[in-house]
């Protein structure tokens, strides 16, 4: 009679991968909802489209490789790296963008590197970065909240928007984009970014309409919905809770910081937290447990270090919303990071 | 650097030395000396477009390679550039081989290449001066280039001045030929056309050579910056390894592999 002998830990639950991605996707649906609610159809079209490319480009890789296709192909990494990165586009993004996004998630940053688990950085957020740096123009064309639109913007004006460039009706997305004022809308942090260099302030620019009653028209929302999310998901022990707690906390010491020196150039931390990307990278994209740290402690380094990245791209950078930069950025230092944050071991001694 | 020389080094050596006697060589060492000479020459040119390529192989000169290859016209102009440098410094490095000290060959060789490098680039800024600008740093910046320098050690400081100058040449056309690949493709999906900009090397008439590949709204400008120049060169040595492999497995593997005891041990 053999003993089977296994490494520790020896008392958990036998879940599978795909249980795991098929959570996280059920916990990202408020987002999508809010999103949905907010700015229309753009990104439930992108979403479907990224999940088809996904799909497609996953099975051709997968057959190139000789896996085992049906394990591999349905065990929502894919379809999970799709869904993120659907919901990061621009709702009225061509479709040609999410298109070369999705193959460049998946079949660069994903497959060449040997698959799911041998991946360096986060395929989504590679994705995003490839976009945003080669398609400038059409990866920041962000869409105003519908409430501010003067262009009922229903789904087969959307579908037609994306796939031809124009409505049915023929208006551009650029004159979906353009206010009553004739002045094209951009994204809050896009406005605050612009107007602070204008010489606004921070309660000055905060007039304008994209900001809504609060902090940030519809992202607010769209950022709430992903915190519920991702309290499921901690609730779930999917994630750890320790990576969106010091991510936060790091945007958090930053802004107050800045506010507490400099309010009339510096948003607030509710702002920062409120607006963008900042939930969905906290609870979705920083905590994938493939490009994250694994320690404890490296989890905590990893979340102040993205915190502070985010905070000093947004202020100081060339782009309004730094979240995908700092995430790859964390994802190159976390090997680095665990390496010096290893747990001690059971019975041995401190160094 | 040393380790990645062919090993051919040793067998013009012994050419060398066949040449020296050349009044006493009868006429069947002569015929023997030319055959392999002849094949010495193949060995070369293997080495330097294939087996050894600098870009593919030895990876050597990789900042000019990955900076200046946006477009054909660019690639080609630095290609042209290098291959020429590279001639030239093996030529004079292997004249002199026999008057250098050992210990001070590198700056030797340092100031040999840089000379030539001068002159080249003031060749360029007087003939081709469009090119020279979008060239910018990166044409001096061939006096640091690896390739040359490592030619210059690895080969042509122990061989002869025509083999020294032939493996140049070979060396050169097959950096060259990676620079051209690679600035094709980055051309071709940056902003869809071939040969832009090739009237600023060959003159106004090659302004006609544009051919415009395919129509895009909107430039892929990864393919245009350095991340770019990174996954194109990637992909390019993954093929030209694919290909070693599947010749390797095309060839007949005749020798009996021997069995081999490995003591396995849990330490490292």
């Amino acid at each position: 009679m053999a003993f089977w002998i296994a490494s520790s830990p020896h008392n958990h639950i036998q879940s599978e991968t795909s249980q795991l991605m098929r959570h996280v996707i059920y916990a990202a649906i408020p987002g999508i909802f809010a999103q949905w609610y907010f700015f229309g159809w753009g990104n439930l079209i992108h979403i479907g489209l990224a999940i088809l490319t996904a799909l497609l480009c996953e099975f051709t890789i997968l057959a190139l490789r000789n896996k085992p296709i049906s394990k591999e192909l349905f065990d929502g990494s894919a379809i999970l790296t799709a869904v993120l990165l659907g919901i990061c586009l621009p709702a009225l993004a061509p479709w040609w963008i999410t298109v070369i996004g999705v193959i460049f998630a998946i079949g660069i940053a994903k497959q060449l590197y040997g698959g799911l688990g041998h991946n360096p950085f986060n395929p989504a957020m590679t994705g995003y970065v490839v976009l945003l740096i080669s398609f400038p123009l059409q990866m920041t064309t962000w869409q105003p909240p519908l409430s501010l639109l003067n262009i009922e913007l229903n789904l087969s004006n959307t579908l037609s928007a994306i796939f031809t460039g124009f409505t049915l009706e023929g208006y551009s997305v650029e004159q979906i984009r353009t206010g009553i004022d004739g002045i094209t809308m951009a994204t809050p942090l896009d406005t605050l970014k612009t107007n602070t260099t204008l010489g606004l302030t921070v309660y000055e620019s905060m007039t304008a309409n994209v900001f809504g009653d609060n902090f940030a028209l519809g992202w607010e929302w769209i950022n709430a919905g992903f915190v519920i999310g991702g309290i499921y998901l901690i609730i779930k022990k999917m994630i750890p809770w320790q990576t969106p707690v010091s991510f936060l906390a790091g945007i958090f010491i930053c802004s107050f910081i800045a506010y507490s020196i400099n309010p009339d150039s510096s948003p607030s931390t509710m702002f920062h937290w409120l607006s963008g990307a900042t939930m969905i990278g906290a609870f979705f994209i920083l905590t994938d447990p493939v490009t994250g740290a694994t320690s404890i402690k490296g989890r905590i380094i990893v979340g102040l270090l993205a915190g502070l990245l985010v905070y000093l791209i947004r202020t100081f950078g060339g782009y309004p919303d730094g979240v995908a930069f700092a995430i790859l950025l964390c994802n190159m230092a976390a090997p680095l990071i665990d390496q010096y944050t290893r747990p001690r071991t059971y019975g041995h001694t401190k160094g | 650097m040393s380790t990645k020389t062919p090993n051919n080094n040793a067998s013009a050596q012994a050419i060398n030395e066949t040449a020296i006697n050349d009044d006493t060589a009868n006429a069947s060492q002569s015929s023997e000396k030319k055959a392999m000479l002849n094949a010495e020459y193949k060995e070369l040119a293997i080495q330097g477009l294939w087996k050894n390529n600098p870009g593919l192989v030895q990876l050597l000169g990789l900042c000019p390679l990955l900076a200046v290859t946006g477009t054909v016209a660019n690639a080609l102009g630095l290609g042209l550039a290098t291959l020429l440098v590279l001639i030239c410094s093996n030529v004079t490095v292997s004249a002199i081989r026999h008057w250098v000290p050992k210990e001070i060959r590198i700056p030797i060789f340092v100031l040999i290449i840089a000379a030539f490098v001068t002159c080249v680039q003031l060749l360029m800024n007087a003939y081709t001066f469009g090119l020279y600008q979008s060239l910018g740093i990166f044409l001096p910046l061939i006096v640091t280039n690896c390739a040359i320098i490592g030619r210059a050690e690895a080969y042509a400081s122990k061989n002869p001045i025509k083999q020294a100058a032939f493996d140049g040449f070979m060396m050169g056309i097959g950096f060259a030929l990676v620079l051209v690949v690679l600035g094709a493709i980055r051309e071709i999906l940056g902003q869809g056309t071939l040969f832009d900009g090739a009237h600023l090397l060959l003159g106004d008439w090659a302004s006609s050579l544009r051919i415009e590949v395919m129509q895009f709204d909107s430039q892929f400008l990864l393919a245009i910056l350095p991340p770019g120049a990174f996954i194109a060169m990637g992909f390019l040595i993954a093929i030209k390894n694919a290909i070693d492999a599947k010749m390797k497995k095309a060839q007949v593997n005749t020798h009996d592999g021997t069995i081999e005891r490995v003591r396995v041990n849990f330490d490292s």
